[in-house]
């Protein structure tokens, strides 16, 4: 079988060559209504299609050439003015043929007449057909000669509302049919496993599943029957159809099939005959991947039902999330040798389902989970990655569904099956799981949910035995723990007590991360309690957690970058804080603006003062507003942004930062939004014209970011001019 | 009647006619010659009626010892050349001796012949029916006519028809079991029937049905038997499974059959018999073949 292509191809051209030979005197013989010579060539064009060396694929080609061809000779069998005999004589003259492949392609061709005769019941003739194909029994030969019948016979069932229906025929009748015809092929399919062309397994299956959809046509035919209800469906369709699939023994045909019925028919019939469907996994050959039937079926149940709330009954009513656990269990329990990843997709899928179907029933969801730990107790670690991608997915549906992660916590299965996680799946897992609470805005309100949470997500909280700390990629760490710090400030409860007992937990939790973790989650926790401290009114508290912290700063915080960014923080806590009175909160404005006039550089020490400004200006209801001293603290540090513009004129020649003072434009121009009276458009005027000078300055380096941020700053200022209104009359006065 | 004509030329032309010629049922006969003619046909205890017309060629007149008409009924074995058996033959005086002028037109009659047997034209036999109209003469041959017709008996529908069944095989590599509704089949019947795989481990390419013609004539040593393969039709195509059941529907009206033959006139007989002919894939055949019976049966011809 060196040339075993080329030869093929010479054989299919061969056989292409016999067709068209033929044909041509077919062809010669209907033009002139020779009925003899047309049944004679036909036979011998027919004969073609008994070849046994050509690929199912290359046999469909010569199989597609002789179709054609019969199509013609059906018309001129139609036409009984050109041959004069009866379709009935017909019917029995072309069963004269001597060869029986090319006998049962004409006695399908006429057949197929006779039905649309109406001179005998359709059920009749296709009965006998059916029945009369069991004579080809080559599977290849035998599939594609079904085939034909199928399709000619596919419009011609006496099927509900079909014009071959009447008392005689019933829809029953057409069932009858398509099935005996289904059950033949799928036999004849199955068979080329052990009998078809080719030698090594890997060939006859690749060329077995060329031909799976002529098998599954029978199936598609079948959903399309106008009769077949449910009533029918439950008591006859299927049935049959899995009493073929369970008894022909076969794991390529099994799992296609079982494919195909769930794809084809309807999905309230599915649900409606759950319990059969479902039966009959168990029974398949222990190849079969059932686990993917299973997931398809959920799949489509699931989509099923979220496609209206309307069924959704329907799905109660035949409690169809307990009968998908259970066939999932015993599948599982059947096939000890399935890999843990296939359990867990099947796991995943009921869950997806139940997820759907029944949101409100949390129980399931944790019953899937508490399935999916024992089957997970039974493998010591997962090591497949793919299984580990499941539990995740696994894990991830109840957040996406829920959009909350507090509804999780309320399953206790959820952390045990995190437990089977690896470290790195582990984390990443709990970073989904935080995710999630940020994007949903989730506020974890009770201890309870919390020390369920930091259970969850211990992985990110300390170091786990085992893991490899060297392998730890320095940048991810960074990420998981400002996840975390940012996670502290979703843990939150107005009641004191319950916030204070949040704030301990957390702080038992946090404490135990080690040096490297402690420098990201403090400062949140330490906010976290400010926060509470600040909705407590303790304001003694409140102020000695700044007075540490400002101690920290002075003492612990040498490198003038980290000073800048404490500083930041402190400004921003502190503009937060309305618990504390008039001279708690002079005193600690004071010496937050007075460090802030004493950073290292000067373009620092601008931007915190200006910072500084919003100290005096908490835009609530009733927080502070003290236009003035905002004034004072811009007008300083306009100051020093030309004290810095000066310094640069002489250390470089050249002129500062310009963009310093597009900053302090930006805030003149957000107090003077918000109402501060001495904030005057002049003095806008003034900086804005300010700005140009230094701009259009000889001295000033052309900085493009500086350019584009004043550009757009005034484009801002044309915008509000043009909206018009009490903000279109305020920066009426300023011109650009 | 060109032979006849051929060297001496007779000196009348004789016609053969029945009486209901026109409207009596032709079949074709295979002449000697390989032609085929078509003539009249006749069945068991029909009167054969008719004329015969003796026309002297223009002027001539025919001296003869008498003139007369015989219907025989032959059996010729071809083994045995030039040796007729004539299992009928009835004899009717057309005319006393004297001579003739003129066309002169003799009826004539045969009732309710006996005709048991049927026209037959086999690989070494043929049983045939003629009239013969002899007009002797003094001293030159005799002037001889023939006219051939076709015999056919018709019998009615049996009134015992079983089916055929039967289980065959060989130990542990093919066992089937088949079943050909009747035993007994007329003419244009169709034979129905169904194999049942019990067994199977050979890989079977494809089975077909044949009907053979036994023809044995003679008897004793010099019997002669011919058998003919009259149809090849294939039943199945590929290897069937144990448990398969292949229909079989073959229509018998397309081929040239004859009713069986039994022991005709001690001289021959004609039997059929379906023949189940199962091909592996090294092309061993293993075949089964089973008698049936038939006949020929008015209402289907």
């Amino acid at each position: 079988m060196l040339n075993g292509t080329e030869d093929e191809e010479k054989w299919l051209a061969e056989g292409i060559a016999g067709i068209q030979h033929n044909a041509f005197y077919m062809h010669r013989a209907l033009d002139s209504n020779n009925l003899r010579e047309a049944l004679k060539y036909s036979a011998q064009m027919l004969s073609e299609l008994r070849t046994s060396k050509l690929s199912p694929h290359k046999y469909y080609e010569l199989y597609m050439r002789a179709f054609d061809e019969l199509k013609r000779l059906e018309l001129f069998f139609k036409d009984d003015s050109k041959h004069g005999v009866s379709v009935v004589d017909l019917y029995e003259l072309v069963q004269h043929a001597g060869n029986i492949l090319p006998r049962l392609y004409l006695l399908c061709t006429v057949g197929s007449i006779y039905i649309k005769s109406k001179e005998a019941p359709a059920k009749e003739v296709l009965k006998d057909l059916v029945e009369m194909c069991r004579g080809v029994q080559h599977p290849i030969r035998g599939l594609f000669l079904r085939s034909y019948l199928a399709q000619i016979s596919r419009d011609k069932l006496p099927d509900i509302g079909s014009e071959y229906e009447g008392d005689a025929d019933t829809v029953m009748d057409a069932v009858d049919f398509v099935l005996q015809n289904f059950t033949e092929m799928n036999k004849l399919w199955v068979r080329m496993q052990h009998q078809g062309p080719g030698g090594v397994r890997e060939k006859r299956e690749k060329e077995r599943s060329e031909l799976q959809d002529l098998v599954g046509k029978n199936l598609h035919v079948l959903s399309q029957i106008e009769g077949v209800d449910l009533e029918m469906y439950k008591e006859t369709v299927l049935p049959r159809v899995l009493e073929q699939v369970v008894n022909c023994k076969d794991d390529l045909a099994q799992y296609y099939l079982m494919d195909c019925i769930i794809q084809v028919f309807p999905d309230e019939y599915h649900l409606q005959t759950l319990e059969t469907l479902l039966g009959a996994c168990p029974q398949l050959q222990p190849t079969v991947d059932v686990k993917t039937v299973l997931s398809r079926l959920m799949d489509r149940l699931s989509n099923y039902a979220a496609s209206s709330a309307d069924v959704l009954p329907e799905f109660l009513q035949v409690e169809a999330f307990s009968k998908l656990s259970n066939a999932i269990g015993k599948v599982i329990e059947a096939q000890l040798d399935m890999p843990a990843v296939g359990a867990i997709t099947l796991y995943v899928s009921l869950l997806t389902f139940t997820l759907r179907v029944h949101p409100d029933r949390l129980d399931h969801v944790d019953q899937v989970l508490g399935a999916c730990v024992k089957k997970l107790s039974n493998i010591p670690k997962l090591e497949d990655s793919r299984a580990m991608k499941q539990v995740v997915a696994l894990l991830s549906a109840p957040l996406e569904k829920y959009n909350d992660i507090v509804t999780a916590l309320t399953l206790s299965n959820y952390p045990r099956v995190m437990d089977h996680l690896d470290i790195g799946t582990n984390k990443l897992m709990a970073m989904v799981i935080i995710q999630s609470i940020m994007k949903n805005n989730s506020c974890i309100s009770t201890a309870d949910k919390v020390e369920v949470l930091f259970e969850l997500i211990k992985g990110l909280i300390k170091d786990i035995d085992g893991a490899d700390v060297d392998e730890l990629d320095e940048e991810d760490f960074k990420e998981e723990q400002n996840s975390v710090a940012r996670l502290i400030h979703m843990l939150y409860n107005d009641e004191p007590e319950e916030m204070l007992k949040i704030i301990c937990i957390v702080r038992k939790h946090t404490m135990v991360g080690g040096p490297k973790r402690l420098p990201f989650t403090v400062s949140s926790l330490v906010f976290s309690a400010l926060r509470a401290a600040n909705g407590c009114d303790i304001e003694h508290v409140a102020y000695e957690f700044f007075t540490q912290a400002f101690l920290l700063y002075e003492e612990e915080i040498a490198d003038s970058k980290a000073q800048v960014t404490a500083i930041h923080l402190i400004i921003g806590t502190l503009q937060r804080m309305n618990v504390f009175g008039v001279e708690n909160r002079d005193t600690l404005t004071h010496k937050a603006t007075g460090y802030s006039a004493r950073l290292l550089k000067k373009a620092d020490q601008c931007r915190a003062v200006y910072a500084c400004s919003h100290l005096f200006w908490v835009d609530d209801q009733d927080g502070i507003k003290d236009g003035e001293r905002v004034l004072l603290c811009l007008k300083r540090a306009l100051r020093i942004a030309n004290a810095a513009q000066q310094m640069a004129n002489v250390a470089r020649g050249s002129g500062g930062p310009v963009s310093l003072f597009v900053e302090i434009l930006n805030k003149y121009i957000y107090f003077f939004e918000k109402g501060n009276k001495q904030i005057t458009s002049s003095a806008i005027q003034g900086l804005i014209e300010l700005i140009n000078t230094e701009m259009q300055s000889d001295s000033t380096n052309p900085d493009s970011v500086a350019d584009a941020f004043l550009a757009s700053t005034l484009r801002y200022i044309q915008f509000q001019k043009q909206k018009g209104g009490v903000m279109g009359e305020k920066f009426e006065s300023i011109k650009l | 009647m060109n032979y006849l004509v051929g060297a001496f030329k007779p000196p009348c032309n004789i016609f053969i006619s029945f009486t209901d010629g026109r409207s009596r049922k032709q079949v074709p006969l295979k002449k000697e010659n390989g032609k085929t003619v078509m003539v009249a046909l006749f069945q068991s205890q029909e009167n054969i009626v008719g004329e015969v017309v003796i026309e002297p060629i223009h002027g001539k007149k025919v001296e003869h010892n008498g003139v007369k008409i015989e219907l025989l009924g032959q059996i010729e074995l071809y083994f045995d050349r030039g040796n007729f058996y004539d299992f009928t033959s009835l004899v009717r005086e057309l005319d006393v001796p004297g001579e003739l002028y003129e066309r002169k037109t003799y009826p004539f009659e045969f009732s309710t012949v006996e005709m048991p047997y049927e026209s037959y034209n086999g690989v070494n036999v043929r049983l045939r029916y003629i009239l013969k109209v002899t007009i002797s003469r003094n001293y030159v041959s005799n002037i001889v006519e023939y006219q051939d017709f076709v015999v056919r008996n018709y019998t009615p529908p049996p009134s015992i028809n079983n089916s055929i069944k039967m289980e065959v095989g060989i130990e542990d590599c093919l066992h089937i079991e088949f079943e050909y509704s009747k035993s007994k089949y007329h003419l244009k019947d169709v034979v129905i029937g169904k194999i049942y795989f019990l067994l199977v481990r050979i890989k079977l390419k494809n089975m077909e049905l044949e009907i053979r013609r036994r023809e044995s004539t003679g008897s004793g040593p010099n019997t002669y038997v011919e058998t003919e393969t009259l149809a090849k039709f294939e039943l199945m195509d590929g290897t069937p499974v144990r448990g398969e059941s292949i229909p079989i529907r073959l229509f018998l009206s397309p081929y040239e059959l004859t009713p069986t033959y039994r022991n005709i006139n001690n001289k021959f007989s004609v039997k059929y018999y379906l023949n189940l002919v199962l091909v592996d894939e090294e092309d061993r055949r293993y075949f089964k073949q089973q008698e049936i019976t038939m006949y020929r049966n008015l209402e289907a011809s």
